[in-house]
């Protein structure tokens, strides 16, 4: 099939970019949409042209370094699938594709469809983790974890870091991701110590990188390749209502 | 206090408040829309509710002052959200397309900016008399400040009424999605009874709009007061 | 090059018990004056870099993601091996070493594993520490699975995706020690040459990603901790930007190069759709425990799987391997699937696939069962074929997974460069020539938490400061060294994109040093590489600068490295005149088509020195002893 595509081209964090149309050819169903991007590239090089910059790494699904926001949806059409695992069969011959970088004040653009995501480690950075060095741990048994809450603390872990939340957000809130960590580590005994200093510390960093507010319209959850519920949001403003109210002034 | 201002001022403590300020207004709309079904118990009953009311003295101060303020943290509170929610996305999409999201989540600071000028225009209407000041200087026959009449011939104007009609709908627009919302933002929401808490505010809304339409509804289309002339 | 595996004396038990408290170790008030470089932010890199900082070093870490937390460490599905003996059913530290040592077919150094399964209870422990939500019981235990071909249930897992699970665990301990300032992160920085001054290891060159910077870094020590090369085929299971580039300049520099031709090719990934496909799709081989693989009994049969009756098909593991059946390990595996579709029977387009068949557990167990176990597996494979492997059994075929050759290390995990430690998947250390399954997330945790933050602290007590500065004319000379490489890529300005080399490269490498090997084969890519590299450095395009976010420049230059390095691997793959593991040579088989090993000439690992631009490389020998597993044939018959 053909394609029209409309992509943002953009030099570097300073330019102010455009959209520009490209035309691609005998695209095949069984391909993904990143091979499609490959396949464009190929020919852009080939005519002397700069490449369309985009991030991917892993192409399965799991590294979360793909983004692009393909016709006003992050990661495209199919629900719970990264970029890099949309296959062009979503798409039909002769139709015209719009893609764009993430776009959020704390994900500055660096190129095309490249942006700077490092705003979510430092979210990890204020407590995004259980205080623990290497050694001494003990035995790995010794405290049983009830399969619900490990399985919850799973469901909150398999976050894949790829900012799709805070892209489909109207207001590029990073609660999604947040929520997660705050989940995943809420649920195991290990994480009880540091719990309420946690939830306090994620959601000052998060404000701080300049991430919108929650309006509750799930638009994030909706967009999550890993479809990560926004119970667990919920569950963070619980956390953080406790974690107020307890403890010392 | 430090911690707790530090607390509320976080996007999370800000939801907090704008949660607990909607609970209490959302409240506030079902004792109010109760208040003033009483129009089809007719005129005595309304007038005496209203009599009722106001002699409550300085507790009516109490609640007015204390539903002043609700308002305006509700009205602060969202102006803040704003604007950190529009610094965090400076750039726009050129396609954006919603994937979960209502129109009415989408569309909050809209209904509740409408919202707030039908707020202003019905205390102007019917808690000053600015608008209607013959109406509002209406007496019944026992010398009680005649609401049931104020409101008729308020209602009669198909003006008027519409106007409600129209507040009403985004009133209606701005609950359904803020009722379930709140239990949300104040973490009361688990997944097991969320869709419980979601419905019964959604349905608790639509009966605020139904019953805030009944009233100028019937009395535009003369169901009720039809014997109050000008 | 001198090649000293320093293996301390005194029984295999106790080895590195004792060693551990005879090394040298820093004063604490010293640790910070040490720098520490770590290249990589996978498994080994994340868990060393935070663990060394916790000790008080001074650590800086490099990745050329844009986050340490997508090092494809993330992509490992099927679990962790540990000698925990949970399960209750025989296992324990000598048994992990022996599968090891056998599972490897003989060719890794017996201390360095027996010292792997040792430190492989201390993982589990440290990572249920973290936070990773690993599987339980109901009761609240940590549940175990049999993996891999392994007779016990040693394997502990987190749904299938162990590997992100144990990855974010080490990610949040190194941001943690980030946030601390113990660590300082550069993050979408490629390294590109190691910086060696008085034979010593001081520093590296890197590039910053996004603005095109080349910096120079002195340190005390460097540590590579930068994956494997399975990438040289192009088309792998590895992420796309996984490359040869940091451990080949490295080799450039005087490190030795290990058995480079032992790759393993995992026999469960999703079969190439069409010349586009830019990388393979592996699927959990714990598919294979209840899965079961076949081919029509005919070659040629066009008949849909489910109009194919029992009788017309193969279950060839199964008759081939009675006794371990569809569990063979990888390598066994990938070669029955390649010899059935040698033979014509391999099925879907090109004929390269076999059946990997649920039907029969669907029966047995109920689809909801196999949902629970393979759920995501198999609305993965959904996704990519558009077909449902629960009414159709899938179709799968080998791609090249793990690279188990790399750089030679000794028992410090220290390379022939001194002060330069090599780790996780880049070191050759552990899996001789297969690696078991479960066993990569094993070793990269137990190099990064529990060996190198031991080794390194003793190499530093005696080595002391390096006092390397940049202004220093090493740097100078390495720095500019980059520079003009990087010109010269940019300055060709041909007509053939980067990718278009390596495909080229790959589909070489994988024909001639894939799954089977030969020497008329081998001698003809050996041939072949340095005209694909001669017209590499004539007809390269690479638009743009060097001064910006450059993809094109990236890949240009790790193409140009796996050029160099896939000629090393077919010349390492010639001269090993035997079968052993991954690498497969025709002309050793038995009459059955059983791999046949050479214990006699080819008990060592084959130690490649780097000798110059244009020159042949010298072969130096480890040679490796077996005193506790006596070397047998492998049969999993």
């Amino acid at each position: 099939m053909n394609l029209t595509l409309k992509v943002w081209r953009q030099a570097g964090p300073s330019d102010r970019g455009r959209l520009v149309t490209y035309e691609a050819k005998h695209v095949s169903p069984d391909m993904s949409f990143l091979e499609m991007l490959d396949v464009v590239n190929e020919d852009l090089i080939a005519r002397g042209e700069d490449p369309i910059a985009f991030d991917s790494d892993c192409r399965e699904g799991i590294c979360g370094a793909c983004s692009c926001m393909i016709d006003g949806v992050p990661h495209g059409p199919d629900r719970g699938t990264t970029t890099c695992q949309l296959h062009m069969r979503h798409f039909k011959d002769g139709d015209t594709i719009t893609i764009e970088p993430w776009r959020a004040r704390a994900f500055p653009v660096l190129k095309d469809l490249v942006v700077d995501r490092s705003a979510f480690d430092r979210i990890i950075q204020a407590g995004g983790f259980i205080s623990v060095n290497t050694g001494g741990a003990p035995d790995a048994n010794l405290i049983p974890v009830p399969k619900p809450d490990a399985d919850k603390a799973f469901d909150a872990a398999a976050c894949i870091g790829c900012g799709a939340c805070v892209a489909a957000c109207k207001n590029a809130s990073a609660m999604l991701f947040v929520s997660a960590k705050v989940a995943h580590l809420g649920y195991l005994p290990q994480g009880q110590s540091e719990r309420d200093a946690r939830v306090r510390n994620l959601v000052m960093a998060m404000d701080a990188q300049g991430f919108g507010a929650c309006t509750n319209t799930y638009d994030c959850e909706a967009a999550c390749p890993k479809e990560i519920p926004a119970d667990f949001i919920s569950r963070m403003n619980r956390d953080y209502r406790s974690a107020l109210l307890k403890g010392d002034a | 206090m430090r911690w707790l201002w530090q607390g509320l001022t976080t996007s999370v403590g800000t939801k907090f408040l704008m949660a607990l300020t909607g609970m209490f207004l959302f409240l506030f709309t079902v004792a109010h829309m109760v208040g003033n079904l009483q129009v089809f118990a007719g005129p005595d009953q309304l007038n005496a509710y209203a009599a009722g009311l106001k002699k409550l003295g300085p507790l009516l101060w109490v609640m007015r002052l204390g539903l002043l303020a609700t308002f305006v943290a509700h009205i602060l509170c969202a102006f803040s959200l704003v604007k950190r929610n529009e610094e965090a996305r400076p750039v726009q999409y050129a396609v954006k397309r919603p994937i979960a999201a209502t129109y009415a989540s989408r569309t909050m600071i809209m209904s509740g900016l409408i919202v707030l000028a039908f707020v202003v225009y019905h205390l102007a209407h019917f808690t000053l008399g600015w608008t209607h000041g013959d109406h509002f200087a209406l007496r019944d026959a026992q010398g009680r400040h005649d609401v049931y009449r104020m409101v008729v011939l308020g209602f009669q104007s198909p003006f008027v009424a519409l106007s409600y009609v129209v507040a009403m709908v985004f009133l209606g627009l701005h609950l359904s999605h803020g009722a379930a919302s709140l239990f949300q933002s104040m973490g009361w929401n688990r997944k097991k009874y969320s869709c419980f808490f979601a419905g019964a505010a959604r349905g608790l809304a639509m009966l605020v709009v139904l019953g805030n339409l009944a009233m100028p509804l019937s009395i535009l289309f003369r169901l009720v007061g039809q014997e109050v002339t000008p | 090059m001198k090649l000293d595996s320093a293996v301390p004396s005194g029984p295999i038990e106790t080895k590195w018990d004792r060693h551990r408290s005879e090394m040298k170790l820093v004063n604490p008030a010293n640790k910070r004056k040490f720098r520490v470089i770590v290249v990589g932010s996978g498994l080994a890199g994340a868990s060393a870099a935070a663990s060394l900082a916790e000790l008080g070093y001074s650590v800086h870490c490099l990745c050329f993601q844009d986050s340490p937390r997508r090092a494809h460490s993330i992509a490992a599905q099927g679990g962790i091996n540990a000698a925990k003996n949970y399960s209750n059913d025989g296992d324990s530290v000598w048994r992990l070493f022996y599968d090891t040592v056998k599972g490897g077919d003989y060719r890794a150094r017996e201390a360095n594993v027996y010292r792997l399964a040792q430190v492989s209870v201390n993982i589990i422990d440290q990572c249920v520490a973290q936070g990773v939500p690993f599987a339980r019981e109901y009761g609240g235990l940590l549940e175990n699975r049999s993996f891999g071909g392994a007779q016990v249930s040693r394997t502990f897992y987190a749904r299938g995706q162990t590997g992100q699970q144990l990855l974010l665990g080490a990610y949040q301990a190194l941001e943690r020690q980030i946030g601390l300032g113990a660590v300082k992160m550069s993050a979408r920085t490629e390294m590109l040459d190691v910086v060696v001054r008085g034979g010593r290891a001081v520093g590296i060159v890197a590039r910053d990603l996004v603005t095109g910077v080349i910096s120079t870094h002195s340190a005390d020590a460097v540590v590579l901790a930068t994956g494997g090369y399975g990438n040289a085929f192009f088309l792998s299971t590895n992420a796309k930007g996984c490359n040869v580039t940091a451990a080949w300049r490295a080799h450039k520099r005087g490190a030795g190069f290990a058995n480079p031709c032992f790759t393993q090719i995992h026999p469960t990934c999703i079969p190439v759709s069409g010349d586009h496909q830019s990388k393979l799709t592996l699927m959990s081989e714990s598919l294979r425990n209840d899965g079961r693989v076949w081919v029509p009994k005919t070659a040629q049969d066009r008949r849909p799987p489910s109009e194919i009756p029992e009788s017309d098909r193969d279950y060839y593991l199964e008759r081939r391997y009675p006794s371990f059946g569809n569990l063979v390990p990888r390598d066994v595996a990938s070669r029955a699937a390649k010899a059935a579709c040698d033979s014509g029977l391999g099925v879907g387009p090109g004929g390269l696939g076999v059946y990997l068949d649920f039907g029969d557990s669907i029966r047995r167990l109920g689809k909801s069962t196999i949902e629970a176990r393979y759920g995501n597996l198999f609305d993965m494979y959904k996704k990519i074929t558009a077909e449902n492997p629960y009414e159709a059994p899938m179709r799968i075929y080998p791609a090249v997974h793990y690279t188990m050759g790399g750089l030679w290390v000794d028992y410090h995990l220290m390379s022939t460069i001194p002060g330069m430690f090599v780790i996780g998947e880049a070191n050759f250390s552990d899996h001789g020539a297969n690696r078991l399954g479960a066993s990569a997330l094993m070793q990269g945790l137990a190099d990064g938490y529990f060996i190198l933050p031991y080794t390194l602290g003793n190499y530093l007590a005696q080595a002391g400061n390096s006092q390397a500065k940049e202004d220093q004319p090493e740097f100078v000379a390495a720095a500019s060294d980059v520079k003009a490489r990087q010109d010269r890529l940019l300055g060709i300005r041909g007509k053939r994109s980067p990718d278009s080399f390596h495909r080229e490269l790959g589909k070489l490498l994988w024909d001639k040093c894939g799954m089977a090997r030969n020497a008329a084969g081998l001698k003809e890519a050996l041939a072949k590489i340095p005209a694909i590299r001669a017209e590499f450095w004539q007809n390269l395009a690479v638009p743009g600068t060097g001064e910006e976010l450059n993809i094109s420049l990236e890949k240009a230059g790790r193409v140009a490295d796996f050029l160099e390095f896939g000629e090393l691997m077919c010349r390492d793959a010639l001269v090993r005149e035997e079968s052993c593991g991954g690498h497969f040579r025709e002309e050793h088989q038995m009459a059955d088509g059983e791999a046949k090993r050479n214990d006699a000439d080819f008990s060592h690992a084959a130690v490649w020195e780097y000798t110059g631009e244009g020159k042949e490389p010298n072969l130096h020998k480890e040679s490796l002893t077996f005193e506790h597993v006596k070397p047998s044939t492998r049969s999993y018959k």
